[in-house]
């Protein structure tokens, strides 16, 4: 029993990891509902950014906030300039450029800062009255973070004007246009966010699992794993995925079928979920009008 | 005519005395001016992280040309990218040997690669020199003549681990933490050679984990949970940190053997925690620069001195870059004693008539010996432990 | 064929079939490869340019052709030359057992679900259960064929090397013949017609479900034979060999080469055989931030790929008004 409950709260920490991201992923998709291939490799290369403010003398917190802004310009830049031009092409275009932005983005991170491990402070005490046996202080602090995104992403879709025109842009961009919001200037807020999001989320997963260019290579798909699970768009259940996810992967891995079918399972749960319940657990059952 | 065969004579008894048998023999790749090598490392893809070790074999030949080169020749290493992927190292190899023409290759990387071209070296004739992998394969001289290791190999690491806890631990139950590849599973089962017959039943667990996961966390836990009181801890280096500081967080006290690929004190020890990696135990060849114990040694001083000034943007932490360093000092070594005589042949044969040499970055009382059946250069290790601020040897050198 | 075309043909094939005595062993050895992934590009580009259906999971095919291969060669000695039939059967059957979950599955998702495939592929080539196959991660290295002696007694010796270029050129000739034959005829234009516009297609009378299953497992089946031919080509499978960055370069070079374009197979292999090795003499880590950089600006700037631009010169050269894309 002692080793469930332990392969559980292991789960349940890795689990956060996955809901960070998958937070960042659902963002994304609720504001251009669009798939990104590319936000793990974007979180990653905003950590590194902290890590070379932090190396350069700045303090955690001021590294911490610089960093998001850094994830929110970065996210409208990459919008404004990259996806714009291909927002009418077919489907494949867009999976291209996601994938070409994958793949620049992890070879020049590597190319500038090597692909040495470098440790990535962080901003929890290292132990904690409770003892680290079953989650250390930062895993909890991560997840707590992540809930406090979750809120703020919440409340500011639910009682702020701006929330109620994003949601708006990307159900009905021409309406929204006939009502006066500026649809392309939602779609750069909504990658801003997503990416400051994603910013934040590896800023908390880097000092576990230590920071290299190829550190969000397998989380990724772990990820999407979990904001399918949960309903792509939904964040709260995307978060919950993520959770189900780690505690999925670490009771299967340790009970079950061992430890070197666990990307199979991401792969069976990914396709399982998509052809059963495209829309997860949470998400709103889309219906297409032939 | 009849002029011509008295001075054909003359010069045919020139050339055939013994002044010209020290005579200059060059195999193509090399000439008056220069010696051609080449090599396959990792620069992109998901092992780049070992790709620092051709940069900084790449920054000691430059530094050995501004320096006048080996026998009045200069190096001209030649590097090519193979991503790790085995398709890859086979066309690059293919094109270092017909179409670059050099004289061997030395360092190429990974296992997987190196397998992939290991009988088209061998079918060619050119050596693969000094290969970079500790798989136990390449000391194979009867079929293999072309091909040679460099590292203590990962199977005899594995035997010294077991050999150990038999002497100290004899009843342990021993749980394994294992990277699932060619590497992790080679160690493995010289763990399990070592302890023989008495494997099966001391082995509690074994639990793997990919490159691709996030965290070992979760096998840790396991280890933990099937009563194993002695861990052997088979990972790289950011797995390694993550397993150290686990164990200790789970207030598991096992006596803890961690593979000799995941012990630099900085890039490891640190980012997992000093205090918790109090009592682990690996075996080393090489001086580790993060341990203060080498602090005001020369030859550490020296290769810092060169990385700063050859390899700058390498970091001092990374023990790959300790490990190309000592390397290309053995080559030199081999294309010294070669001298003039630059035929493939003899450069197999130089690099396999090392008789205790040293480079001063190995730990005092580790040489590197060769013999026409000994195709492995450095077979022995040193035990250490840690004792929190830096590592203690303890008993004596282990292997040849 | 006019009698143009065919003349350029038959001068094309006899520069092709000359180029074993004009370049050397090496070079060989990458024109192979380039044939190889041509085969390989003209089965993505069915599934993704023709059909519309987008895999980034392509290389997964290409292993399981590349292990058949192997396991048959060197577990049960099948000659090599038929290991490439049955690869290619082992690949449409997987390809269209994908292809049945994946008719649910639209654009971004079946990517996100061929991405996993791809990821996921490497872990389960190692899967212990499954090594005495497969070979774990220790892989298979398998023997090279000679030329058939019989050419050699005729005064033409042939080198290895210039066998398999030969052989590798026959198949690739074979397939797309045959992939000709099939893209456009009555099977092209339905594919075409549900990559376009599924809804209407299906008002028409074409089968969907069936076209889309069928044209999976063929796209596999091409793949899986590329495969084959490429692990006798490189002698060695090993599960680092199909890594999701060989799924993704398949990607790039349909992109580039051109989609829904027979000659684009050809120009994308040729980029993706050719340009990592100019790429690594101007930086030793770019190699992928190229490639990244080349996809963007195809996907700007040349939607229609190589082969689009060479329509598009040839025709202003012919003052002919063409059709750009078919």
């Amino acid at each position: 029993m002692d080793a469930f409950l332990h392969q559980v709260f292991a789960g349940l920490a890795t689990g956060g990891i996955y809901a960070s991201l998958a937070l960042a992923l659902v963002m994304i998709y609720q504001a251009t509902h669009l798939v990104n291939f590319a936000q793990g490799e974007m979180a990653m290369f905003c950590t590194y950014i902290a890590w070379s403010l932090m190396n350069a003398g700045m303090g955690y917190w001021p590294a911490f906030l610089l960093t998001v802004a850094f994830g929110f310009a970065l996210g409208v830049a990459i919008e404004r300039l990259v996806i714009r031009p291909v927002r009418h092409a077919p489907v494949l275009s867009t999976v291209v450029v996601f994938i070409a932005l994958l793949v620049i983005l992890n070879s020049v991170t590597g190319w500038i800062y090597s692909y040495t491990i470098k440790p990535f402070p962080s901003p929890f005490p290292a132990s904690s009255f409770l003892g680290n046996r079953f989650m250390s202080p930062h895993e909890l602090g991560s997840i707590g973070i992540t809930f406090i995104v979750l809120a703020l992403l919440y409340a500011f879709f639910r009682f702020t004007p701006l929330g109620l025109a994003m949601r708006a842009a990307a159900q009905n961009p021409e309406s929204s246009r006939l009502v006066g919001i500026r649809v392309g200037w939602m779609l750069a807020l909504g990658w801003g966010l997503a990416s400051a999001i994603g910013a934040i989320a590896g800023m908390m997963i880097a000092p576990i699992v230590y920071l290299d260019p190829n550190m969000m290579g397998g989380i990724l798909l772990y990820a999407f794993a979990a904001a399918l699970l949960g309903g792509i768009d939904s964040p709260g259940g995307a978060v919950l995925g993520g959770f189900a996810m780690g505690v999925l992967e670490n009771l299967l891995g340790a009970f079950v079928i061992g430890n070197e079918l666990k990307l199979g399972v991401a792969l069976v749960l990914i396709v399982g979920v998509l052809v059963v319940r495209p829309s997860g657990f949470f998400g709103k059952v889309h219906v297409t009008r032939v | 005519m009849k002029r011509l065969v008295p001075i054909a004579a003359l010069l045919a008894a020139a050339l055939a005395s013994p002044a010209a048998v020290a005579q200059k023999k060059y195999d193509p790749g090399a000439s008056d001016t220069e010696i051609k090598i080449g090599n396959t490392n990792p620069y992109s893809g998901p092992a780049s992280a070992y790709g620092t070790i051709g940069k900084v074999i790449a920054a000691y030949f430059k530094m050995l040309n501004e320096q006048g080169g080996i026998n009045g020749r200069k190096i001209s290493f030649i590097s090519y990218d193979d991503g790790y992927s085995p398709p890859k190292t086979v066309e690059m190899a293919r094109k270092l040997v017909e179409q670059d023409q050099v004289l061997f290759l030395f360092q190429t990387l990974g296992t997987p690669p190196n397998t992939a071209i290991h009988k088209y070296m061998n079918m060619k004739k050119v050596p693969q020199l000094h290969v970079a992998t500790g798989a136990s394969k390449w000391n194979d001289p009867k079929n293999f003549p072309w091909t040679m290791g460099w590292q203590p190999n990962y199977h005899t690491e594995g035997e010294i681990y077991a050999k150990h806890i038999l002497q100290t631990k004899p009843n342990a139950k021993i749980g394994v933490l294992y990277q699932n590849d060619d590497y992790g599973k080679d160690l493995l089962k010289g763990l399990k050679d070592g302890l023989g017959a008495k494997a099966a039943g001391m082995i509690v667990k074994e639990a793997s984990y990919e490159v691709s996961d996030p965290t070992v966390d979760s096998q840790i836990i396991q280890l933990q949970g099937s009563g194993a009181d002695v861990f052997v801890n088979i990972t790289t280096p950011k797995f390694a940190a993550q397993a150290v500081r686990k164990v200790y967080d789970i207030g598991w006290k096992p006596v803890h053997y961690l593979n000799n690929v995941g012990s630099s004190v900085g890039s490891v020890l640190v980012p997992a925690g000093l205090e918790k990696a109090v009592g682990v135990i690996t075996t080393e060849y090489l001086k580790d620069f993060t341990d203060s114990r080498w602090a005001n040694d020369p030859a550490v001083k020296t290769w810092a001195a060169f990385m700063k000034k050859y390899y700058p943007e390498g970091d001092l932490a990374d023990r790959s870059n300790m490990y190309g360093y000592t390397a290309a000092k053995t080559l030199e070594q081999v294309l010294r004693q070669a001298g003039d005589n630059l035929t493939r042949t003899n450069i197999i044969k130089q690099a396999a008539s090392m008789k205790g040499y040293r480079v001063d970055t190995l730990l005092p009382g580790i040489s590197m010996t060769t013999s026409d059946d000994d195709f492995a250069p450095i077979e022995a290790v040193q035990l250490e432990r840690f004792n929190g601020k830096q590592f203690e040897l303890f008993g004596e050198v282990m292997g040849k | 064929m006019t009698k143009k075309n065919f003349l350029v043909s038959i001068i094309f094939l006899l520069v092709v079939c000359a180029l074993p005595f004009l370049v050397s062993d090496y070079r060989l050895f990458q024109l192979t490869l380039v044939l190889v992934y041509a085969i390989a590009l003209l089965g993505l580009n069915m599934l993704t340019g023709y059909n519309g259906q987008i895999s980034l999971g392509h290389g997964a095919f290409y292993a399981i052709g590349a292990y058949c291969a192997a396991i048959l060669m060197d577990k049960y000695g099948v000659p090599y030359w038929a290991t490439i039939p049955l690869a290619g059967i082992v690949c449409l059957v997987a390809g269209f057992l994908f292809g049945l979950p994946a008719l649910r599955l639209e654009g971004l998702y079946l990517a996100l679900a061929t991405f996993a495939l791809g990821v996921s592929l490497p872990q389960l080539l190692k899967y212990h259960h499954l090594e005495k196959w497969t070979g774990g991660v220790q892989g298979i290295v398998i023997a090279k064929p000679d030329a058939p002696a019989v050419f050699a007694q005729a005064g033409l010796p042939l080198s290895a090397d210039h066998w398999l270029y030969y052989f590798t050129l026959a198949v690739t000739i074979t397939m797309f013949v045959l992939g000709r034959n099939l893209l456009r005829g009555r099977v092209g234009r339905a594919m075409l017609a549900i990559r376009d516009n599924p809804i209407a297609a299906q008002a028409m009378g074409v089968d969907n479900a069936l076209y889309k299953s069928l044209t999976f497992g063929v796209s596999a089946m091409y793949t899986g034979v590329a495969g084959a031919l490429g692990a006798i080509a490189v002698q060695f499978v090993a599960p680092d060999s199909f890594n999701i960055f060989l799924s993704l370069a398949f990607l790039v070079g349909i992109v580039v080469g051109g989609l829904a374009s027979i000659p684009g197979a050809i120009y994308g292999a040729l980029f993706i055989q050719f340009v990592p090795n100019i790429a690594d003499s101007i930086s030793k880590a770019a190699p992928w931030a190229i490639f990244g950089v080349f996809m963007l600006v195809f996907v700007y700037v040349l939607p229609a790929g190589v082969a689009g631009a060479v329509q598009m010169a040839l025709s202003r050269v012919r003052r002919n008004p063409r059709r750009v894309v078919p």
